[in-house]
């Protein structure tokens, strides 16, 4: 299994921060859009990381005009060109999911310091 | 061109192409391999390749097996299996094969031999539909009809459950991603029968599209 390890270290992203759950992160994402590659930015709060290794991915949530929206990507996905952490939360459990069924000022976290 | 290579499945994981796509792969220890026997058609009637991988201890190792590893002059060697091919191979008995007969782009065939499911029944092992669970419905996975009344009998080779898996079975046209000749790797795109540490074959495909076509 070791050399399997081996395969997956030359793709991993070693450049992406340290985030965890509740914290609210800015995703720059290069699209592809008619032929040209612009970079796109997701803003919102980190709600799950699932998986291990490679595989890994993260789901952030944002409420845009009232609707949420909520976007996974591959941790080591090359399409990301960089996440910033823009705040730290603190947050009681690994999945947010619950923030769902919440609105407004219910969806507040509180910053880690 | 040689046509194959004995390898064993290491696990699978997923790479990123050049356009940031993840392809899942099946990461396979292959080779190096020794050539045991070489088979031409004036001494066999085809051409092939007797292939040997895999690390024994010598003791191991039977009497009529040892002489036939002598014979090549290679060390002894776990498995032994045939790569059969249209024209000579290149590699002469007592030589070694290398992943480096692969290269990213090309098309194999992957044999090994699959999970055993254990007794299955006909909905797993055949994919036949399964009945309502609940509702009333008394039937539930079972295999239904196996005939008309008029038949009297049940016709050879009708589907039923019984054994699943644990039998040899090959994988055609797989994608190599990679072939590292440095750590005797090979990715390949998609699933390979067996667990891991499954014994393999990676053959050249035979139904690869010829280029130009």
């Amino acid at each position: 299994m070791d050399l399997v390890r081996i395969v997956e270290e030359a793709h991993r992203r070693k450049d992406i921060p340290d985030f965890r759950p509740g914290d609210t992160v800015r995703v720059h994402l290069k699209v592809v859009e008619g032929g040209r590659e612009r970079v796109q930015v997701f803003e919102g709060v980190v709600i799950a990381r699932k998986g291990g290794g490679l595989g890994e991915t993260f789901t952030v949530r944002r409420v845009s005009y009232g609707v949420g929206v909520e976007r996974v990507f591959p941790l080591n996905s090359p399409r990301i060109e960089r996440v910033e952490v823009v705040r730290r939360g603190v947050v009681r459990r690994a999945k947010l999911h619950y923030l769902r069924a919440l609105r407004g000022k219910a969806t507040r976290i509180k910053e880690r310091k | 061109m040689t046509a194959g290579i004995l390898g064993r499945k290491l696990g699978m994981t997923q790479v990123y192409d050049d356009a940031g796509r993840a392809i899942p792969v099946t990461v396979i220890e292959a080779g190096p391999c020794v050539v045991v026997q070489k088979k031409t058609p004036q001494s066999d009637g085809y051409h092939a390749l007797q292939l040997g991988f895999g690390e024994i201890r010598p003791r191991l190792v039977n009497r009529p097996l040892q002489g036939h590893f002598r014979k090549a002059q290679v060390r002894p060697v776990r498995v032994l299996a045939e790569v059969r091919s249209q024209e000579p191979s290149p590699h002469q008995a007592g030589e070694e094969v290398r992943v480096d007969i692969f290269k990213a782009g090309d098309l194999v065939d992957v044999t090994g031999v699959s999970k055993g499911k254990g007794f299955a029944g006909g909905v797993r092992r055949h994919g036949f539909g399964r009945g309502p669970m609940a509702h009333g419905s008394k039937y539930h996975r079972g295999p239904g009809s196996l005939q008309s009344r008029a038949a009297a009998r049940v016709f050879k080779g009708r589907k039923l459950p019984g054994h699943l898996g644990a039998r040899r079975t090959t994988v055609q046209n797989l994608l190599v991603v990679r072939a590292d000749p440095e750590r005797n790797l090979l990715l390949v795109k998609g699933a390979v029968p067996g667990p891991r540490g499954q014994w393999l074959t990676i053959r050249r495909a035979v139904k690869a599209p010829r280029s130009g076509d």
